[in-house]
């Protein structure tokens, strides 16, 4: 799909590319044999063109292309043009009347595919260089013998370096699959081949490995193991990516948690939900924004920040204010209750938006991709661990460098002393609550970009955050950031083994294994103080 | 003063050291109880005394060091149950008892015998002599609170009911908690009395705040500081120590 | 002062009315739905019958979430588990009951197996045509992984809220395995269509009849082993372990091979339950695993009052009618309501409602005393 793509708008680009050269005309020999009527005469006229350098040879492909070239009864081929006008397709001059019962030139498959080779070929020349990139790709893939003269010219002229060499590869493409190429021609193009280290040029690779002579199936076959290492490298690499992008949605999941229950000890069960509130604070947002403010699409995820901040830290404070804090330490008890908020505002939730999927758009920065090394990285996935970082780290700062985080860290470890110290405790537990419920919320804004948003997407993350903490350590920040990391690559690794349920049910195993080695998780505190 | 051997000690501790996080809370220590002692251990806050009792009763392991017991037994080997098994009890500073059950079933559950879940369901568990219940809750002076829940006793009477417990397990060494935190100088003194008497039968390691407690039990007292011994001896000749001034009593 | 006889313990006077209750639906809810005319007020329709079949295979398995969490303060999240195991345990057996009658008539393989393309029954589908084999199935699945799993935990430790979060991740591993359609158990849609137990159709009103007694008895007795199990010596440890756990292994307990007992026991009581509930219920699936159905279980017995055994049935019997009476009034409110529940419950009824009572009972006693022996005094003087 994404191949046609790009050739269709190569041959859009080529349309507004000026032909560069005027040389010798077997135009007028090419449409003789596509007037013809014979499909493989037409063949022969279409790469004749292809090759004439004729400056109307593109006006003439393209009617072709689009069933505008046409045959008169008086042999002289013709091209329609807007409003039923026509001119004469060697010279372009307008014609006054319409010629005597013009045919459309038939096509077939071999034909189209000749044609849109010959429109490939031509605009590697065109100025705009994003064109002639695309045109060489489309070469590359066509590999039409045809385009080689072409091709040629155009290496010779092309300054680009990146596009030459892509020119390099296609003209490779081409010769080693040419069987008039001789062996030493296709060895060096083996060797280009090898340095292009793709899935396509693996495959041409093979291809030459299965039925060139010996020289040049033992090049193939040196280059295929090369490129076949890197190929695993790169998708190691791509695994690595995956990975860090699948954990850091889980550190982004799980942070907010790592303080209620890993710093302060609440089983916040709601945690989830908090999540999903951010994410429909994000739809509210984008609703409001489309309705009233269309312009400032693009604004919506950075102002959704916020306020997902804010709306969840406040659901946070009345749950802390109404019901946590009856229940302090009765772990379980909490538990409990808070599972019965999750259920409530899951269904408060349900009632205002609907149960089904609500659609969050993502803005025009988190959209596209581009190319690194060989690895693909879209926009979005590389926002979302850049911001999941963001996050932890400003939460690591506000804990380690802010007077509200020393008060935090002093209640946790010694409540009465901090109380006699004049610290409001209960103060402290309901800010630190609503920053942790806050912080899921900042989550719902990045999960709104890749998860669904409906009711029960806080339910989806809940079981993996409580994993993420417990793995880390409970209570130590960093430990939860390795734990995401660790566990969203473990899972992209096991993935292509085991399949992706599986590979989870795999993880799950694991750390259930785990948490009976380590019960208190990789980092864990150890001494009296945490047994108390 | 001469070095123990091991045999002839129901506790011995050679250059025993733990770490928790950096902090040394337990530094080479080296501690030896003979059959029928009595000991006292005291120390500042921190000193390490509860983190000693964790280790003797398998609840902390130590980095380094040997701890035996009646001369042959690796404890470090052994986790809490069967160290219980062979005969340590244990009181802790503060006084945890089974609060939903009454005084005679903390007894009843405390009594030597067969620890199974299966003696517990069908066998012997069940058929407890209530006599030996009786005997040991009039040592320990709750014979009239027999039935009421442990839960509604006062503060000195769980701290006896949990020495009781002790009793009733029939340990060959007993270590005790601050036995007399929180207690009436009436119930301390009653509390003395009670420990002494125990201890004809029994080896007891002590480890208290209170020297007026310390003195009335008039045994040999073990100072502990950051984790090691500082001095041993009597209570006069440990009170007139002059480190011992320094880092404890002189505060 | 002698000991009484544990048998004796054991049937205290609200076990009395359970037993008691339970012992009069058997006989007269059969009787109802047989002999009274339709008309009758106090008929009981069929369709009635297999609910409240329904209603008290969850009571046992609230019976057995209360053993462990009420009396040993495990707050297992995946009981559920060990419910729909002793479910998928029956369902097979049920599925193979259906022999060719399948809508692609194969002879042995289930529909769906055939719809996969398979070409013979998997190795742990064998012997499940044999019913003994599937009831001692019943029990030794749930039991087996309450026995491994119990072992592992236990033995190292882990308890409070760590214990139920990872129960929580073993139940809900274990739904997305079986929603695996390789799993062999029927993927998504689980097991379905039965057509016979025992030789009888499931459908038929003397089956469902037949299906509901051995709830009622199976619960009963449930009722009877956990009964046992808590008035023993063993359950005033669990007791004790519940309230000062480190005090217990300190007095020689090995506390891990008692919560593994009752773990295992109690795991094998909701196998029954799930059992049970599968032909009443005419299907198991995967979504019987998810964590939301074992932690509304706990509810059951919060509601009932935990550590009471007749409590957490009674839970369950009311918190399921106010579900299927909600659900079918006012859909909307039921998760509402039982998000209120859950709140309302922790908050202000921490005993449950039978807890409650048996302590304005107990106050009641208490005062009366207190009054008699004033009066004694008084007299006295």
């Amino acid at each position: 799909m994404s191949r046609l793509l790009c050739l269709i708008l190569a041959l859009a680009c080529g349309l507004f590319a000026a032909p560069v050269c005027a040389a010798p005309a077997d135009t007028g020999d090419a449409l003789l044999l596509i007037a013809s009527g014979r499909f493989p005469d037409i063949e022969k006229g279409v790469a004749l063109l292809a090759r004439s350098g004729d400056a109307r040879t593109q006006a003439i492909i393209e009617a072709l292309r689009d069933g505008r070239l046409a045959v008169a009864a008086d042999k002289r081929v013709v091209i329609e043009g807007a409003n039923g006008s026509w001119s004469e397709a060697a010279t372009g001059e307008a014609l006054a009347e319409a010629p005597p019962s013009p045919k459309a030139v038939r096509l077939n498959n071999r034909i189209r595919r000749a044609v849109e080779a010959a429109l490939g070929a031509l605009t590697l020349m065109a100025p705009d260089a994003a064109a002639r990139r695309q045109a060489a790709e489309a070469v590359f893939r066509s590999r039409d013998a045809t385009a080689l003269a072409t091709l040629d010219e155009a290496i010779a002229r092309e300054e680009v370096a990146g596009i030459r060499r892509l020119m390099g590869e296609a003209r490779a493409a081409i010769l080693l699959g040419d069987a008039g190429a001789s062996d030493l021609q296709k060895i060096e193009a083996v060797d280009i081949l090898a340095t292009r280290a793709d899935q396509d040029a693996l495959a041409l690779l093979r291809a030459a490995a299965a039925q060139g002579s010996p020289t040049v199936r033992e090049a193939a076959e040196g280059a295929i193991t090369a490129v076949e290492r890197r190929l695993a490298v790169l998708s190691m690499l791509q695994n690595v990516w995956y990975g860090l992008s699948l954990g850091s949605v889980l550190l982004l999941a799980a942070i907010g948690l790592a303080i209620t229950f890993g710093v302060m000890g609440i089983i916040n069960m709601a945690h989830g939900e908090m999540v999903m509130i951010g994410a429909y604070t994000t739809f509210v947002i984008q609703e409001l924004a489309r309705t009233h403010a269309p312009g400032l699409f693009d604004w919506t995820l950075p102002l959704a920040i916020p306020m997902a901040f804010l709306v969840a830290a406040l659901v946070g404070v009345a749950i802390e204010r109404g019901i946590i804090r009856h229940l302090y330490g009765r772990p379980l008890e909490t538990l409990l209750a808070t599972w019965g908020v999750s259920l409530i505002l899951q269904q408060t939730v349900r009632s205002l938006f609907g149960p089904t999927n609500r659609e969050v758009g993502a803005p025009s920065y988190m959209a596209g991709a581009f190319d690194l090394g060989g690895l693909t990285i879209t926009y979005g996935r590389l926002w979302i661990i850049v911001f999941s970082f963001a996050v932890f780290s400003a939460l690591i700062v506000a804990l380690k460098a802010t007077s509200f985080g020393l008060k935090i860290r002093a209640v946790t470890q010694n409540r009465r002393m901090a109380a006699s110290m004049g610290i409001r405790t209960s103060w402290v537990d309901t800010m630190a609550f609503a920053l942790g419920s806050g912080i899921a919320g900042v989550a719902g804004v990045a999960l709104s970009q890749i998860d669904n948003v409906s009711p029960n997407l806080g339910q989806s993350y809940i079981v993996d955050s409580f994993m993420v903490v417990v793995f880390g350590g409970v209570g130590n920040l960093w430990g939860t950031l390795v734990s995401a990391l660790t566990l969203g690559i473990a899972n992209k690794f096991l993935e292509p083994f085991a399949g992706a349920v599986l590979g989870k049910i795999l993880l799950l195993v694991f750390l259930i294994l785990f948490i009976q080695k380590r019960p208190r998780g990789l980092f864990a505190l150890r001494g009296r103080a945490v047994e108390a | 003063m001469t070095s123990p051997t091991l045999t002839n000690t129901v506790l011995y501790l050679d250059g025993v050291s733990v770490t928790f996080d950096g902090f040394r809370a337990i530094n080479k220590l080296s501690l030896a109880i003979a059959p029928g002692e009595m000991r006292a251990i005291i120390g500042p806050n921190g000193a390490g005394k509860t983190t000693m009792m964790d280790i003797i009763t398998g609840k902390t392991r130590p980095d380094e060091g040997e701890v035996f017991f009646g001369g042959m037994i690796d404890l470090t080997m052994l986790d809490e149950a069967e160290i219980a098994a062979l005969g340590i009890g244990r009181k802790f500073q503060k006084p945890t008892v089974f609060e939903s059950h009454t005084v005679a079933d903390n007894i009843r559950l405390a009594l030597a015998g067969a620890r199974s879940p299966f003696s517990a369901l069908f066998g012997a568990r069940n058929r407890i002599a209530e006599e030996r219940i009786d005997a040991i809750l009039s040592t320990v002076r709750l014979t009239e609170h027999r039935t009421r829940l442990a839960a509604d006793l006062s503060h000195g009477q769980k701290q006896w009911l949990e020495i009781g417990m002790l009793l009733a397990q029939d340990p060959k060494l007993l270590l005790v908690d601050e036995p007399v935190a929180g207690m009436t100088d009436a119930e301390t003194a009653e509390t003395a009395h009670l420990l002494k008497e125990i201890a004809h039968e029994h080896s007891v390691v002590v480890v208290e705040h209170d020297m007026a407690f310390v003195r009335d039990l008039g045994c040999k007292v073990t100072v502990l500081h950051e984790g090691s011994v500082l001095a041993e001896g009597s209570i006069d000749a440990v009170s007139a120590n002059e480190r011992v001034i320094e880092v404890y009593l002189g505060r | 002062m002698t000991r009484r006889p544990i048998l004796l313990a054991m049937l205290d006077g609200k076990g009395a009315i359970f037993l008691g209750v339970l012992a009069a639906l058997a006989v007269l809810v059969p009787l109802s739905n047989l002999f009274l005319p339709e008309t009758s007020p106090l008929h009981v329709p069929t369709y009635a019958v297999s609910l409240l079949g329904k209603y008290l295979s969850y009571a046992l398995l609230a019976l057995a979430l209360d053993l462990v969490w009420g009396y040993c303060g495990i707050l297992s999240l995946g009981h559920g588990a060990f419910f729909a195991l002793g479910g998928y345990a029956m369902g097979m057996y049920l599925m193979r009951q259906i022999g060719p009658r399948g809508v692609y008539g194969h002879p042995v393989l289930p529909d769906f197996m055939v719809f996969l393309n398979w070409q013979e029954l998997p190795w742990y589908w064998s012997g499940f045509d044999i019913f003994p084999f599937a009831a001692l199935m019943v029990l030794a699945v749930p039991g087996l992984l309450a026995l491994v799993f119990g072992w592992l935990a236990f033995r190292s430790r882990v308890t409070g809220v760590y214990l139920s979060i990872i129960t929580q991740a073993m139940t809900f591993a274990l739904m997305l395995a079986f929603f695996r359609n390789d799993m062999g158990l029927g993927g998504n849609n689980g097991l379905t269509d039965f057509k016979d137990i025992l030789g009888f159709s499931v459908q038929a009103q003397g089956t469902r009849l037949a299906l509901f007694v051995a709830t009622v008895i199976a619960l009963a007795l449930g009722y009877g082993v956990a009964r046992y199990m808590v008035t023993s010596t063993y359950g005033k440890v669990l007791i004790a372990i519940r309230d000062a756990e480190s005090r217990t292994r300190f007095l020689g307990y090995r506390v891990e091979h008692y919560k593994l007992v009752a773990f295992t026991v109690s795991a094998m009581m909701a196998g029954v339950a799930g059992a049970l509930y599968v032909p009443q219920v005419g299907i198991i699936n995967p979504s019987e695993f998810s964590p939301a159905n074992s932690i509304e279980a706990v509810v059951w017995v919060a509601v009932g009052g935990r550590g009471t055994l007749v409590g957490a049935a009674l839970g369950a019997v009311v918190v399921n009618m106010a579900k299927s009476w909600l659900t079918g009034a006012l859909p909307e409110l039921w998760l509402f309501a039982l998000g209120a529940l859950f709140i309302v419950v922790t908050l202000y009824l921490p005993k449950g409602i039978v807890g409650t009572l048996a302590e304005r009972r107990e106050k009641r006693k208490a005062t009366a005393t207190a009054k008699t022996a004033g009066i004694a005094a008084e007299a006295a003087e």
